[in-house]
């Protein structure tokens, strides 16, 4: 008696981790492209959010 | 414009700031109890609360959710304010998340020693606790948007998208992996079983890693390690890149702790591939974190807060090498099951989590007191022994784990295993012991610690508010014309909240969907049956000693494996299991297929005393299964939520089962008498024994 692994048999399961690679290439460029085209100010207003406390 | 005085509350900080340090000794000293354990069964103690079944998941628990959980919440608690302008949303809301999760933790401690287990690793307590834990979580949850909302800054940091995109994660698979049926009154059945079962829990488990262990800590890494070098961290542009590539990949790795498991191929490579891709995100925090301090080494020669923090950063790199590595099958193959994870494990939490933790509070304590710390001396004690520690625990594991790996496959000129399995565990034994030994020193280094806050706290004098001033923030403000999309997102808390669920809801439900969808169409292997309503209580008793905790029931399709422990695991065997007992450490061998291997007697005789059995054997003994009784009158509402849970019992077997069951404890017991072994049966050991040798029989009995 053989056992099969019921899973392996669904049709074009394979498009599932290509999905997940294109998603992911899609957030990863947009994320990208954004924080190269932050302007500088905003950039540096930001890092030194944790030192103004007081301000 | 108009500035608002306000103030920054310190009294709920350093509550939780006590909590981290008192629950650290006390789940590290479960840790050392628990290392001692293996090496010498003796401490074991004889008792059932304190046996390494029980022992361990107080441990886990307790480092886990007390420890570093406690860590987690003083670090917002102090941090949020300060980065937003504005005290917390709720004094109250912020006294009832304390007490409250204080009071779970006790709750859990005292269930988890007591035996109520649901054996989900990390996902161990019992269904009220599971309830109150989400109450609590809401609360918090409550409590940040409050203050965000409220806030003067109209920019929300980066350590605060980590804060709220944990937060919202961790809410979801507490949900999705808590889904249980209850039985009665602390006992509850897991609502998935075998191959889902185990799919959902390792989502959890993985990202309970990844988002009560990382991402929080990340965020603190953001603002601490900024704060104590007193300088900006490295790239900003960096850290968002790097919380969006984190948070969207870390839910996907999940499979990598099923690998070679029954777990369908394609979840295992979708698994891997995104695990291999996480070691981007997770060093480019590492560096961004680490060339902060560039220039500045001299610094951190001096600091012992800096140390910390630089060997936590350093080891979150080591982990997060590894583990992309782990997740790689051929060195999964070695190391699942093995003391290469629990290193693994440790050199992330002893370091990362340990080191990040007491940095802060090195920093935080003398703050919170106005003073400086009492000893900069004992500190760099601390520092040097902390690490010390973590390397005596790791070595001796990772050579274990070789020679485990080694003698686990050797095989002799004619085909034979060459080594028992009792060999393997008595030459791993005396690493066991160095681990031990490792583990209480990184003890002594945190009891030092313990020692230099209360003398600091002595000679300072608590601030319990600081005061400050901002302008609120303008309703209506318009961003300038230039201002990039993204700007938006990271000022409307409630749409990143919502991003960060997207993101992270996506990789779940790809991932799970299917293995759910076709549930109707598995092929149940004929011969596969259900639980008798003995086995079905041994089986809980099983649960309730935590026997999963050094014994696995998957056999992985290797040559060793199979030749060891018989036949490879199928997705169909464990069709009934609510829940499924695979296990992910194997301290002892597996039991998959262990029915019918050995006499009734044999198991009588080894539960009570293992030695007598197995000789050099570090199992604890159970004299009190020999004593208690099986709760009989559970038995039909077992039986009852387990056909709810679709276990296809007979309409109406309730009627039936507490006769089948007497029946079935009394074959046993006649059988047993014949080897002049007389026991009641009534007693829990008998109900063990009929799960014991009921385990792989049903592959048997199709194949033969
Ligand atoms: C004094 C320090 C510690 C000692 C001696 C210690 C010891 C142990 C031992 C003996 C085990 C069981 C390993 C096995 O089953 O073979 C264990 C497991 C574990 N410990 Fe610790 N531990 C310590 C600190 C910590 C800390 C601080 C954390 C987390 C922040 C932690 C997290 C864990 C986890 C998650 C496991 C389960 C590992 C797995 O399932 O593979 N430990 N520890
Ligand atoms: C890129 C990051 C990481 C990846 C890809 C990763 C991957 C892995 C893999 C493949 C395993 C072994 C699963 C098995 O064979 O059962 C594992 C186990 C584990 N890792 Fe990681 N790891 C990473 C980072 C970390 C960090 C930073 C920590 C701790 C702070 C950590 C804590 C754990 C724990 C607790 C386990 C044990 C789970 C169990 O109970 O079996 N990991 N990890």
């Amino acid at each position: 008696m053989k056992f099969i692994n019921y899973l392996e048999k669904i049709s074009g399961v394979s498009i599932y981790p290509v999905i997940s690679l294109v998603l992911f290439s899609a957030l990863f460029i947009a994320v990208f492209i954004y924080a190269m085209k932050t302007s500088k100010e905003s950039i540096s207003e930001m890092e030194n959010l944790p030192f103004d406390e007081f301000k | 414009m108009e500035v608002q005085k306000f103030s920054y509350d310190n009294r709920i900080p350093r509550l939780f700031a006590i909590a981290t340090i008192s629950w650290g000794v006390i789940g590290m000293l479960a840790g050392v109890l628990a290392a001692f354990q293996l090496a010498f069964p003796v401490m074991n103690l004889n008792t059932e609360y304190t046996t390494f079944g029980r022992v361990r998941p107080v441990h886990t628990n307790a480092v886990i959710f007390a420890f570093v959980g406690n860590a987690i919440f003083t670090a917002v608690y102090y941090s949020m304010p300060r980065l937003l302008k504005t005290p917390m949303w709720s004094k109250a809301l912020s006294r009832i998340h304390f007490w409250g999760w204080q009071l779970i933790i006790v709750a859990a401690a005292v269930s988890l020693l007591m035996g109520y287990t649901t054996s989900k690793e990390y996902a161990e307590l019992e269904w009220q606790l599971d309830i109150a834990i989400t109450i609590i979580w809401v609360v918090f949850g409550i409590n940040m948007m409050g203050t965000i909302l409220t806030r003067r800054e109209r920019h929300l940091y980066v350590a605060i998208w980590f804060y709220l995109a944990s937060w919202v994660t961790v809410a979801m698979l507490h949900i999705v992996n808590s889904f249980e049926l209850p039985v009665s009154f602390m006992k509850s059945y897991s609502w998935y079983a075998g191959v889902q079962d185990a799919l959902v829990q390792w989502w959890y488990g993985h990202n309970a890693v990844a988002f009560f262990l990382t991402t929080p800590f990340l965020g603190m890494m953001y603002y601490f390690l900024p704060k104590a070098a007193n300088r900006p961290i490295y790239s900003y542009r960096l850290s968002i890149i790097h919380f969006w590539s984190l948070i969207f990949i870390y839910i996907w790795a999940g499979p990598h702790h099923l690998l070679y498991t029954a777990l369908p191929e394609w979840a295992q490579s979708l698994g891997t591939a995104l695990s291999l891709m996480l070691l981007l995100p997770s060093w480019g925090g590492m560096l961004n974190g680490l060339f902060t301090l560039r220039g500045a080494w001299d610094k951190v020669r001096e600091d012992p807060v800096l140390k910390f923090i630089v060997v936590a950063v350093i080891c979150y790199g080591m982990a997060t090498f590894e583990g992309p590595m782990l997740s790689l099958k051929n060195v999964n193959a070695i190391s699942h099951y093995s003391d290469w994870t629990v290193a693994h494990v440790h050199i992330g939490a002893l370091g990362w989590n340990g080191f990040l933790t007491f940095g802060m509070l090195y920093w935080l304590i003398p703050r919170l007191f106005n003073t400086k710390l009492y000893s900069t001396k004992l500190a760099g004690t601390h520092f040097l022994i902390g690490t010390f520690g973590i390397v005596l625990y790791a070595v001796p594991m990772y050579w274990a784990a070789f020679r485990t790996y080694f003698m686990m496959t050797a095989f002799t000129p004619e085909g034979q295993l060459q080594y028992q399995f009792i060999d393997v565990v008595q030459s791993v034994v005396p690493f066991y012991a160095l681990r031990a030994i490792g583990g209480s020193i990184y003890l002594i280094g945190v009891l030092l610690m313990v020692y230099n806050l209360v003398k600091t706290a002595r000679q300072g004098r608590f601030v319990e508010s600081e005061e400050a001033s901002a302008p609120p923030l303008l309703r209506g403000y318009k961003a300038p014309a230039k201002a990039h999309w993204h700007s938006k997102i990271e000022r409307k808390p409630v749409m990143l909240l919502i991003l960060s669920f997207i993101v992270v809801a996506i990789g779940g439900l790809i991932e799970m969907v299917p293995t759910f969808l076709v549930k109707e169409n598995v092929p149940t292997i004929a011969s596969v049956k259900p639980y008798t309503p003995l086995e079905l209580q041994g089986r809980d008793i099983y649960i309730q000693e935590g026997c999963n905790n050094c014994h696995t029931q998957m056999i992985r399709p290797f040559r060793y494996e199979v030749a060891r422990y018989g036949e490879y695991s199928k997705a169909g065997e464990s069709v009934y299991d609510h829940p499924h007992l695979w296990g992910s450490k194997r301290t002892g061998p597996d039991l998959a297929r262990v029915g019918g291997k050995y006499p009734d007697s044999w198991h009588f005789n080894h539960m009570l005393e293992p030695v007598s059995m197995a000789p050099g054997s570090v199992m604890p003994p159970y004299p009190w299964l020999f004593e208690k009784e099986i709760n009989i009158g559970s038995t039909n509402s077992k039986i009852y939520a387990m056909r709810k849970l679709g276990v296809p019992y007979p309409e109406g077997y309730e009627a039936q089962a507490v006769k089948d069951l007497k029946q079935q404890a009394t074959e046993i017991t006649e059988r047993l008498k014949k080897e002049k072994i007389t026991i009641g049966s009534d007693k829990q050991i008998v109900a063990l024994i009929a799960y014991l040798q009921r385990l792989g029989k049903d592959i048997k009995a199709a194949t033969h």
